[in-house]
């Protein structure tokens, strides 16, 4: 376990009657304080995992951590501490929305608090609605509802699936600000999303799920590192066998046919080398045909690592 | 233990009741208004008195104990089948609950509805007959462990209802026959034999008996076996809740 790790999954396995697995031995430490991005396609394990980590799944075998507390033998004090905003829009529609809060803060065995509610529900633009029925809201309004019920017992982790599904732009910006807000105050953050952009925008630290597996977990900093990478191919008129020793510096692969030079560079960096290099290649005495650039995003590393695990 | 969950649930429950009020209360009271309309001025007049005690005062009992069970099952069933259909059961199940602490939000709800409605059901019953209640305190214990066995019961069969068509089928073809033929509107005595011998088997009949000996000191059955049957009810409701929570039986993957 990692030393500040909030929540530690260890070997988390959970399979269905039909002999389906649906996960296949998670191991994932998440710190405390940080947002991480939980991306998969559609029947990942992205929702058994969550359901799982909050008690709503039974696991086959493996064990949670929550705070400490093993999520089986300790439930209570581990449920204490988790926060959970489904996927899907399911609340209780014919009451308010201030109770639906009261009802969740009750729920969790926190003591009423209507002060700590006008906050969260201001917070997240509700307030003026305190009053209407659930079933009166649009539906970016009642996800709203959904973050404020999860947000009003005071979770130390926080669990998003998928929170701005079907949500407008407006609204998206709007959480992520709440999201920033909540990691400020020391939440830990989990959330699945279908918006790579989001994840660019929000997380700490991308995981990302397959058939039931984590197959990477990165700081998103490394990750954008590799997306500011971008490749430059030259296509030379005659096909080489080797790289000339007068280019070795500038680290270049050569093309599978060996007419063409790839050299990879950062874009956000102040000297690219670009003009240096075709300098170089002029000297050697090489002929250029074709001059091509491209860059690869999170989206694509994300399709690349899912095609490739498919 | 989880006391703000056990409240909030309860709350919530209470809430819907009197939201709800003209078909949580009036409805039952209505029905039984034009029950004693019905079998006890219109049939009750030719019917003579039963065991010492006038018609319409013998069926007040029965009337009781049917709004009751019936009111229980509804009123717990659709309790927790309806967050089992909408998924906010989900939250249910995340959270520091307890099996224990569940069952007595929704359960306890359910129970004091039907206590409620019970109550509403004798008072309004004096409008039409004298009522004595000989044994006060025995009439009290059976309108409680009727409500909470038949609630705990409502309960099961909302966990086990997969949609709205399975919550009505147990009390439709299961509990009206039993309610109806627990002896509610008569006395078993006043069956043919054999069918007496039949009568015994429906537990019901225990229930409706010991109410009604609370009221009138009359019994089909003795009420020591009375108060055994509801006890064992509840005992064996108590049991099949405790291996569903423990199971995860319907809720739980």
């Amino acid at each position: 376990m990692t030393a500040n790790a909030i929540v530690s999954v260890r070997d988390l396995r959970k399979s269905y009657k039909t002999g389906f697995e649906a996960l296949k031995g998670v191991t994932l430490d998440i710190s405390e304080g940080e947002i991480l991005a939980l991306l998969g396609p559609n029947g990942a394990g992205k929702t058994t995992l969550i359901s799982t980590i909050c008690g709503i799944t039974r696991p086959t075998s493996g064990s949670i951590t929550v705070g400490g507390h093993d999520t089986l033998r300790d439930w209570r004090a581990a449920r204490q501490m988790i926060g959970l905003v489904p996927q899907e829009l399911s609340l209780e529609s014919f009451d308010t929305v201030m109770n639906v809060c009261r009802f969740s803060r009750g729920l969790f065995g926190k003591k009423p608090d209507d002060a700590h509610l006008e906050k969260i529900l201001t917070q997240l633009s509700l307030w003026d609605k305190r009053d209407s029925k659930v079933i009166a809201l649009s539906g970016g309004m009642k996800r709203r509802v959904l973050i404020a019920k999860a947000l009003s017992y005071e979770p130390r982790v926080l669990f998003l699936d998928e929170p701005t599904a079907g949500v407008d732009v407006d609204l998206r910006r709007d959480m992520w600000r709440v999201v920033g807000d909540l990691r400020a105050s020391g939440v830990t953050i989990i959330l699945t999303t279908h918006y790579i952009e989001e994840a660019e925008a929000i997380a700490d630290r991308i995981a990302v799920i397959l058939k039931g597996e984590i197959i990477l977990t990165e700081d998103k900093a490394a990750l954008m590192s590799r997306m500011g990478r971008k490749e430059l191919s030259v296509r030379l008129a005659e096909p080489l066998t080797a790289i000339p020793d007068a280019l070795a510096p500038f680290n270049l692969t050569l093309g599978p046919q060996g007419d063409t030079l790839v050299y990879t560079y950062d874009t956000r960096s102040e000297k690219t080398g670009i003009t240096t290099l075709l300098n170089a290649i002029r000297d050697a005495g090489l002929q250029l045909v074709d001059l091509d650039t491209q860059e690869s995003s999170l989206e694509d590393i994300f399709l690349g690592l899912v095609r490739s695990g498919q | 233990m989880n006391i703000p969950a056990v409240r909030v649930i309860f709350e919530r429950e209470m809430a819907r009741f009197f939201r709800t009020i003209i078909e949580s209360l009036i409805s039952p009271v209505i029905s039984t208004a034009l029950y004693f309309v019905v079998f006890g001025a219109a049939i009750g007049d030719r019917i003579e008195m039963v065991e010492g005690v006038s018609y319409g005062a013998f069926i007040v009992p029965g009337l009781i104990m049917l709004t009751v069970m019936t009111q229980s099952v509804s009123n717990a069933s659709f309790a927790i089948f309806f967050p089992k259909y909408i998924r906010t059961i989900d939250e249910l199940l995340a959270a520091p609950v307890s099996y224990v602490e569940i069952v007595l939000g929704y359960v306890g709800a359910a129970t004091v509805k039907s206590v409620l409605i019970g109550a509403v059901i004798l008072l309004t019953s004096y409008i039409f007959v004298d009522l004595p209640i000989q044994h006060p305190g025995t009439m009290i214990l059976f309108l409680l462990l009727t409500s909470f066995s038949f609630s705990l019961l409502g309960f099961i069969i909302g966990i086990w209802a997969a949609d709205f068509q399975q919550l009505q089928i147990v009390p439709l073809l299961v509990l009206t026959p039993l309610i109806f033929l627990g002896g509610s509107f008569y006395s078993i005595d006043m069956l043919p034999p054999a069918w007496q011998t039949v009568a015994l088997f429906n537990p019901v009949v225990y229930l409706i008996s010991g109410f009604r000996w609370a009221f009138f000191g009359i019994a089909d059955v003795p009420v020591a076996v009375s108060l055994a049957a509801i006890v064992a009810f509840t005992v064996i409701c108590i049991a099949i809740v405790a291996w569903i929570f423990r199971t995860g039986w319907r809720i739980r993957q």
